[in-house]
């Protein structure tokens, strides 16, 4: 006879589950599912060894366990702690869980330049939308916000390390996903930056991956930088044939065009499957991909506006009445100097030129890390007027 | 039923007296009324010679702001074109280059920015969601036209003048906007 495997009882905010011992609290709040799921910024279930940096995650722990049920001293980061039987987890009935919530988000946003709208990632940020369900109004900091220049790592990524929360899950795919890592976190404090060593690109087949793990807009996609904001793209679900990965991508598209290729992401920000280089960055036209059918977004998010479904155009009436066709229309697009320009052409961010007579020519970073220029080698210190 | 106004009559339906069969009696009082309006204060002005000044929160004809170094503000954040209920607002972006810091404000601008005046309902929600004091609702109102053509607004009919090099068509574009602000 099969021993009958133990399960823990948890109870998290009022709602009891039964989970197999070893599972996380966060972990047991996403099978509950819902408003009492703790916001993660570092923690990804899909990388081992994640979470633990960001504190956004911090729960209270009422009672610890049946056997043992004094509450812990202090909130605790629910994606490094495990339930034990009987546990009773508060997050959004405390209030001081609430408060502290408030506190990591303040602090998350201490260095952050909240250029969201020059960010690529806006629309689609963890650090946007956890600022506006959880954050203050306003920011108490009044001092310089330390800055860095933008680096490009290798032809496709590009690295605003002054967007960057430090909640090292690029480091982790890099090590777990792409197999080789290059890349990881500099200097230490105030001063630790992602980077790689000079003249080191990533070019793993794997790593563009970093972008999608990325919950800010500190890694983007190089080829789709300025082209068009996040919700004005329709997410469409599609598949290829890959030989290194499944070829389960998301199409981020306009009209005929696909603008952006990602992973599909589930409900919680993390990809199903990790996509290769090739699929993300390569395979930018639609006979390229099978066409699934388009993506549910979630109706209260911004990538949902102007997606509308089940139209019904109404007919044109004008032809059946009068017999002929009409003398005064004005085509928009004739006039429209807009979208004159293909920008799936070039892999990298339009310029002035590129609108000005120049179809193909397109931003280069001034600061390329493999050829060393750039590179921010003093470190950056808010406190020091001299760095940039 | 209650009456709305106390100036509710019944409708007579007698017949008319020989005073009233006349008519000329009610014609000369007619005429009375519309020459006495010869007399009185004229409501109306002779425009474009001399115009009626706007309200401080009338909402016209769009125009892209500049900082006071003349830079460009707009970043093509497509915020404006979010919020547009009418869906008259389009843009294309581009990345600022090394040398072009003194044309445009940020790391990213419109490259390409349309209004389709046609389309626009003027209720000013671009104005709300700019997040960068670049896009106004100034105090005039798009200029008729024979065609629908001239009716699409691209980057340079909104642009303000650039204070640096034209200050007054600055400041006259500018009207009042954020001075009555309290």
């Amino acid at each position: 006879m099969a021993e009958e495997k133990k399960l823990f009882k948890v109870t998290i905010d009022n709602i009891t589950i039964e989970v197999e011992p070893g599972t996380s609290i966060l972990q047991a709040a996403r099978m509950i599912g819902g408003d009492i799921v703790p916001p993660t910024m570092c923690y990804y279930s899909k990388l081992k060894n994640t979470g633990g940096y960001c504190r956004t995650c911090m729960v209270k722990v009422a009672a610890g366990s049946t056997a043992d049920p004094r509450p812990m001293p202090k909130l605790v980061a629910s994606c490094r702690t495990n339930v034990m039987d009987g546990m009773i987890v508060e997050n959004i009935t405390n209030p001081a869980v609430l408060e502290a919530r408030k506190g990591v988000v303040e602090f998350l946003l201490i260095n952050h330049p909240l250029d969201c709208p020059v960010c690529d990632q806006a629309g689609e940020c963890d650090l946007q939308d956890l600022s506006y369900a959880h954050g203050t109004e306003g920011s108490r900091f009044e001092f310089r916000k330390r800055t860095f220049e933008r680096i490009d790592l290798g032809p496709y990524i590009q690295l605003h390390m002054t967007r960057c929360i430090l909640c090292y899950r690029c480091v982790h795919t890099a090590n777990q996903v792409a197999g080789q890592r290059e890349h990881g976190v500099l200097d230490r404090g105030d001063h630790a930056q992602i980077a790689t060593y000079i003249r080191e690109s990533l070019d793993s087949e794997f790593i563009g991956n970093v972008i999608d793990v990325c919950p800010v807009g500190a890694l983007t996609d190089r080829t789709f930088r300025f082209k068009n904001r996040v919700w004005f793209t329709k997410p469409v679900e599609a598949h290829r044939d890959c030989p290194t990965c499944k070829g389960k991508v998301r199409l981020w598209m306009r009209g005929d065009d696909v603008l952006r290729v990602t992973g599909r992401k589930d409900q919680w920000g993390e990809v199903e499957d990790w996509i290769c280089n090739d699929c993300r960055f390569e395979k930018k036209k639609v006979s390229d991909w099978v066409i699934e059918g388009p993506t549910t977004v979630n109706r209260h998010s911004v990538i949902s506006q102007g997606h509308y479904t089940g139209i019904k155009k109404p007919g044109e009436t004008f032809e059946p009445l009068m017999h002929r066709k009409p003398k005064l229309l004005m085509d928009i697009h004739a006039v429209s100097n807009v979208n004159k320009v293909d920008l799936n052409n070039i892999p990298g961010p339009a310029t002035g030129k590129t609108f000005n007579g120049d179809p193909l020519s397109m931003g280069n970073n001034p600061t390329d890390v493999k050829e060393g220029v750039g590179r921010n080698m003093a470190g950056t210190d808010s406190t020091n007027p001299d760095t940039p | 039923m209650q009456a709305l106004t106390n100036r509710k009559q019944q409708v007579e339906r007698k017949p008319m007296t020989v005073w009233e069969k006349l008519y000329l009696p009610s014609i000369f009082k007619g005429m009375g009324i519309t020459f006495s309006h010869l007399f009185k204060k004229k409501p109306t002005i002779n425009y474009p010679e001399e115009q009626r000044p706007f309200s401080s929160v009338f909402r016209g004809l769009h125009i892209l702001n500049r900082d006071e170094e003349g830079r460009e503000k707009c970043t093509a954040c497509g915020l404006c074109a979010l919020s547009c209920p009418a869906e008259a607002i389009t843009m294309e972006a581009a990345e600022r280059q090394p040398g072009e810091e003194h044309l445009y404000k940020e790391e990213k601008y419109a490259a390409k920015y349309e209004i389709n005046m046609l389309r626009c309902i003027f209720c000013g929600l671009c104005e709300e969601a700019c997040p960068k004091d670049a896009i106004y609702l100034s105090q005039t109102f798009a200029p008729a036209n024979y065609g629908r053509k001239g009716f699409i607004y691209n980057k340079e009919d909104l642009l303000i003048p650039d204070p640096n090099t034209d200050p007054e068509g600055y400041e006259k574009a500018k009207g009042d906007i954020g001075k009555n602000i309290k």
